[in-house]
């Protein structure tokens, strides 16, 4: 029953992937060089900076937190997967770009699909929530300012107000 | 930072997988929500030889109203799953208002209660939640089958009353007394750290307005959470106006003696200890207030 | 000849880079991969100062997947002690110890974290385990930690320098012992600034590949000098420049953690490639960041101000110690710069500063966004509000009593910077910065109205007013290659990296301009020494004001080619054309137009003849050397509220007003100032890198080293004051690092209201502040 290599059936961004893998291996470096999904980035490997969050089962958890074993039988988002296959940017990517959201980009990825969760959860969040959303995700470029204010414009555009 | 190689199990029943833990013993470790076993993996401050994944284990994800008015939560509910529970929050607002103190939404998202509880760190908030609520803990192994008391349950750092091949497979929290009020209250440094200090309380009035019983626990304090039953003695009988309030405060500063770490002086933390006993059993005992008058 | 638009320049564009940062499709070091790509892990000290008697590898034979071990004795030549980065000024009298590292330890190993071997692996996973099996004996010798006691004479030495001196730099300016007899009130105190770690989100990594047959090495970095790095590898190695291309892909932000200080991995890792004919990659982890990557730390100032009654100053002088860390490649820039930071925007009359840089058993002390000037900004802002208190004068009104006036520039400052130049501020405004921080903050009326009803009503609530100035956009140089490509898109190659600061927008802006192309039709490339291998690199605020001026001058050149040769084809006089849409039209006959590409055709002919003198194509290269820095500035001002029970601190209201001359794009601009300001933040209340007596970290975690949060950092109300630099054409001047520098004082000063805990005798002298400091010294208490 124990094993020595485990075998990992997981959809990511809705394709079907089969890879049999140590399973110590980190579900971002499955993610990451496995897959080669290199958009989900590694910030710490200890759970705190938020980089590499993705969203599994639609909820957003640390990448580097599970064993790709762990992956098996379930569905995951990457960045990737944010925008639509004709390459349309989601509604936040673009407030991003339109607000400054970001400087280097590094830690974006993880932010972007943290938001895109919060958001769905609470379509009509102020400010204060967001701020405390982003709470777990670490951004040592922007000073959050620009990144509250992109997702700001992203709810005040889902709602459908101008 | 990669964690040394192990082998791996993700059994179907409980069954089978007490019974590898039975086989294997000290070199096999549970892995259930994995945010706390996972980070000292990566820094191969842990290396097991075997990880037993609880998380393809059936009908382990039950938060369960009994019939005396408690909670029973299974091995595999999440941190997140108690923040969005109705259930608790009619139930044990305590642990509702506890649990968003835990990290953050992600780690919430995968973390488990009975796994937190299980870990016993001793700056966690659930532990001393569940001292305050004087709940319950189911432990089995392959040849056992009990329950512990939350008081019987933590003995030191990183240290519970697990015997070596037992899992946590649920706990309970007792019903609160009618009209209580609690109150869980925390310092930390920036939101979702593990607290500087932190205070779980519970309280109830009598038909007088004065203190029926009381609770109190705190995380951060010691190397496990901590009662202060002479907190709780200090009130007993007494009507919480300021006075009992600072009494409470100051008893407790005397009562809990916080050992400080590398961030904190525990002189500083002594002081917390004051300013957050008077605070939580402001808001709990006005609580108390609007729920007895209900 | 017609002149360029201003179209973007100065505008708020929104950036060129997002489209592939946003998407995930952007390529940083980690992201890189080859099919023969082998993995790296570092075998690190776990002492700070031991003896090495001997390395025993053999275990590592049956690791499975390890392809080689290295270690000292296996370099050869090529270990030895790293060239210096930053030559020391030429300062009279300096004393300078140059003691730098090698690619490997051998013999001794100086700092918990000092690489002592090599892993290749398979991958990652594998070169872990592998380290576990090298055993190691080391030798403990006696560990120099602390500052203080590790520059007194009998503390262990971590070379061969008693007292460990790695520096002594004395600058003098006018008379300060005249000064402080002729002051009315002279305050002496003892200031302890310790500035923490860059912390990136991505930590350092690097990408080396040796092509056997090629004879070529490739190496793509996450660095912020990728030509520094260039030139140090072809030296190192032994190699042609031509025989190396470096690159700086996406970096995921430096502020100085990814300088050039020839740290081991960045030779070791090219090195090793070549060894062993592959490619391999390291990529540091978090927990290596914290020790093998430069940072910055603490300085003791006991410093003092001699002033008149009226609060004007008279003279400073300060002698301090500064951390330097177990080697010293990159010379003394930060003490320099925090020598410089103390004269602030002041009249300075006389000031005698000098400083030991003393070496500990700790890792390299090299910029951190601020390089320095934070210490001496804290010791001159702290002073001024000392005095303030001391003389009854309100503190924002002895700054304005001392501030440069605004005819007296450029300003002399009679000391040396660390560009080798005096210390001169270019231009400045600075009282208006100060008064429009004050409208701002609305400071009046918070002193006068709001914080007594505030404390009335038992709030603790304060404010903090100061200021400062930046040296920026220092030398030695920075080129540009511009070339617009038949396709009519012009490409803008220069040889800095970029971590974030837009610089694929801000250069395509000026481009843009010159070139009467759209923003998006230029692309540039940052960072990659085959497409341009001449400069020095992202640092000390430069990159826009050095590289954008080389961009800018490259543009112009290119710009009269394209008029040149369209007034040719068209046989008239330049004068009569303009270039709109990537194309030339002539002014009276809009019927008559060319597109820059296929004027770049026209310049490239496959038959004919190019003339003389003439280069083919629509192409120029440029470089732009300052003579000196240009000087920004700004002021902070801030309002908190402390919760006197838990001593945690709210902040209320922020505000910036700062003058960087002209900005290419204020968008940037603003977001560079609001990310300084964050790590300002964290710089004076969440980040403490904590050693204990024997040179190891207690807080080696993001856990425990606490970057702030979305929740820690206000909104920050920004405005902007312009005074163009004179030290270049476009007017710009650097603001990379001005959020940062000035944060802590105002922190200080504003707690120190809020809680008026001065007056009691407990003044704030030291950063970085917690909650359980500021209720030791409500409290009274002592460290």
């Amino acid at each position: 029953m124990l094993e020595e290599l485990v075998t990992v059936s997981t959809v990511v961004n809705g394709k079907h992937y089969r890879r049999i893998v140590e399973p110590r291996l980190l579900l971002s470096d499955f993610i990451r060089h496995d897959l080669g999904l290199t958009g989900t980035h590694v910030g710490c490997e200890h759970g705190v900076c938020g980089a590499c969050t993705i969203l599994v089962d639609e909820k957003p958890v640390r990448a580097c937190l599970m064993f790709a074993p762990q992956a098996d039988g379930h569905a995951i988002e990457t960045i990737e997967g944010l925008a639509e296959e004709n390459g349309e940017l989601h509604p936040l990517q673009e407030a991003f770009r339109d607000k400054h959201g970001l400087q280097c980009g590094f830690c974006t990825p993880g932010i972007l699909m943290t938001m895109k969760a919060f958001i769905a959860q609470h379509p009509a969040a102020t400010e204060g929530e967001i701020r405390e959303a982003l709470s777990g995700n670490l951004c040592r470029c922007t000073g959050y300012q620009n990144i509250v204010e992109a997702v700001k414009l992203a709810v005040s555009r889902i709602g459908g107000s101008s | 930072m990669k964690p040394a190689p192990f082998r791996y199990a993700a059994p179907r029943s409980i069954e089978e997988l007490l019974a590898l833990k039975a086989e294997h013993g000290d070199d096999a470790k549970f892995l259930a929500g994995g945010q706390s076993l996972i980070p000292t993996m990566n820094f191969r401050l842990a290396q097991p030889a075997v990880l037993l994944d609880l998380n393809t284990l059936p009908d382990q994800n039950f938060i369960v109203e009994t019939s005396s008015g408690g909670v029973r939560i299974g091995a595999l509910v999440r941190h997140s799953d108690i923040e969005t529970s109705e259930t608790i929050a009619r139930s044990h607002p305590l642990a509702h208002e506890a649990i968003r103190f835990v990290a953050h939404p992600q780690i919430r998202n995968r973390g488990t209660l009975c796994g937190n509880l299980a870990h016993a760190d001793p700056a966690s908030e659930m532990p001393a939640v569940m001292l305050a609520l004087g709940g319950r803990f189911h432990a089995r192994s392959a040849v056992s089958d009990r329950w512990i008391d939350a008081s019987d349950f933590f003995l030191s750092i990183f240290t519970t009353a697990l015997e070596e091949n037992e899992m946590l497979c649920e706990v309970e929290m007792p019903p609160l007394p009618p009209g209580s009020g609690t109150c869980f209250l925390e310092v930390s440094r920036r939101p979702g750290d593990f607290a500087m200090m932190g205070v779980a309380t519970v309280v109830s009035l009598d038909e007088a307005g004065r203190c029926a019983e009381a609770r109190i626990a705190y995380c951060s304090a010691g190397e496990t959470p901590l009662l202060a039953p002479g907190v709780v003695a200090s009130l007993a009988g007494e009507e919480p106006d300021e006075t009992a309030l600072l009494n409470a405060a100051r008893q407790a500063a005397e009562e809990i003696d916080p050992p400080g770490n590398v961030h904190l002086t525990s002189a500083y933390q002594k002081h917390l200890v004051a300013v957050l006993t008077g605070r939580a059993l402001r808001t709990a005992f006005a609580r108390a207030n609007t729920n007895a008058s209900q | 000849m017609t002149a360029a638009t201003n179209r973007y320049f100065g505008s708020p564009v929104l950036r060129n880079e997002d489209a592939p940062l946003l998407t995930g499709a952007a390529m940083f070091v980690d992201d890189i991969d080859f099919s023969d790509m082998l993995h790296v892990a570092f075998l690190r000290s776990p002492h700070a100062h031991a003896r090495i008697e001997k390395i025993d590898t053999t275990a590592t034979q049956k690791c499975d997947g390890v392809v080689a071990v290295f270690t000292a004795d296996d370099l050869g030549a090529f270990w030895a002690p790293s060239p210096l980065v930053v030559p020391p000024p030429p300062i009279e009298d300096l004393v300078f110890n140059q003691r730098t590292q090698t690619p490997l330890a051998r013999d001794v190993v100086r700092y918990v974290g000092e690489p002592v071997a090599l892993v290749v692996a398979e991958n990652r996973y594998l070169a872990e385990d592998a380290l576990d099996r090298i055993v190691v004996d080391y030798d403990p010798l006696p560990v120099a930690a602390e500052l203080e006691p590790s520059a007194q004479v009998d503390a262990p030495m971590v070379h061969d320098v008693r007292g460990n001196v790695a520096a002594e730099v004395r600058q003098v300016k006018g008379d300060y012992n005249l000064a402080k007899n002729n002051a009315d009130v002279v305050i002496a105190r003892r200031f302890l600034y310790e500035h923490g770690l860059a912390q990136p989100i991505e930590t350092r990594g690097i990408v080396a590949r040796w092509d056997t047959k090629a004879e070529h090495l490739s190496v793509w970095a996450a660095t912020q000098t990728p030509t520094s790095l260039h030139g140090g590898l072809a030296q190192l190695m032994g190699l042609g420049s031509h025989q190396i291309r470096v690159v700086a892909p996406f970096v995921g932000g430096g502020f100085g953690s990814k300088l050039l200080m020839y740290y081991p991995e960045e030779l070791m890792v090219p090195w090793a490639a070549r060894e062993l004919g592959s490619s391999l990659k390291w990529i540091e982890d978090r927990s290596e960041h914290f020790v093998a990557t430069s940072q910055e730390r603490g300085q003791i100032h006991d410093a003092e101000i001699a002033v008149s009654q009226d609060g004007k100053i008279l003279g400073l002088k300060d002698v301090f110690l500064h951390d330097n860390g177990a080697y010293n490649p990159y010379g003394l820039t930060v003490p320099i710069n925090s020598q410089c930071a103390v004269l602030g925007p002041y009249v300075v009359p006389a000031y005698d500063s000098s400083f030991k840089a003393i070496f500990t058993n700790k890792p390299i002390v090299a910029p951190f966004r601020g390089a320095g000037r934070q210490h001496g900004v804290f010791v001159i802002e702290r002073l001024l509000d000392i005095a303030a208190r001391q003389l009854g004068i309100d503190r924002v009104e002895i700054r304005r009593r001392n501030l440069i006036p605004s005819d007296a520039f450029p300003y002399k400052n009679g000391i040396m910077f660390q560009d080798f130049t005096e210390l001169q501020y270019d231009s400045g405004n600075y009282l208006p910065i100060l008064e429009r921080t004050l409208e701002i903050i609305g400071y009046e009326s918070f002193v006068r109205d709001e914080q007594p009803i505030l404390r009335a009503e038992g709030k603790c609530v304060g404010i903090g007013v100061v200021c400062y100035v930046e040296g920026t956009g220092i030398g030695p140089y920075e080129g540009a290659k511009v070339q617009v490509d038949p396709s009519g898109r012009v490409h803008v190659a220069t040889g800095i990296g970029t971590q974030g600061q837009s610089h694929f927008t801000s250069f395509a802006q000026i481009a843009a301009d010159l070139l009467g192309v759209a923003v998006d039709e230029v692309d540039v490339t940052t960072g990659d020494t085959d497409q341009f291998g001449w400069g020095a690199g992202t640092f000390a605020s430069r990159g826009a004001v050095v590289a954008g001026n080389a961009v800018h001058e490259a543009c112009s050149a290119v710009r009269e080619k394209i008029l040149n040769l369209a007034a040719e084809h068209f046989e008239c006089s330049s004068q009569q054309l303009s270039i709109e849409n990537g194309a030339v039209q002539t002014l009276d006959r809009p019927d008559q137009s060319i597109t820059i590409g296929e004027l770049a055709v026209l310049a490239n002919p496959m038959r004919g003849a190019v003339k003389p003198g003439t280069e083919p194509g629509l192409q120029a290269t440029r470089y732009f050397g300052p003579e000196a820095g240009t000087t920004a500035s700004g002021a902070h001002a801030m309002i908190v509220e402390v919760d006197r029970e838990t001593m945690m601190v709210k902040i209320l209201k922020y505000v910036v007003v700062h003058d960087c001359g002209t900005p290419i794009n204020p968008m940037v601009v603003e977001g560079q100032i609001h990310g300084g300001v964050a790590q300002g933040i964290g710089n004076a209340f969440y980040e403490k890198v904590m050693y204990d007596d024997a040179g190891q970290i207690m807080n080696a975690t993001l856990a425990d080293y606490l970057i702030p949060t979305s929740m820690d950092v206000p909104v920050i109300e920004l405005d902007h004051i312009e005074t163009p630099s004179t030290m270049n054409p476009l007017g710009i001047k650097g603001v990379g690092e001005a959020g940062a520098i000035p944060v802590a004082p105002a922190f200080a000063q504003a707690v120190e209201d809020a809680l008026g805990i001065a007056e009691g005798g407990s003044e704030i002298l030291e950063i970085p502040l917690s909650p359980n400091r500021l209720w030791e010294l409500a409290e009274g208490g002592t460290q």
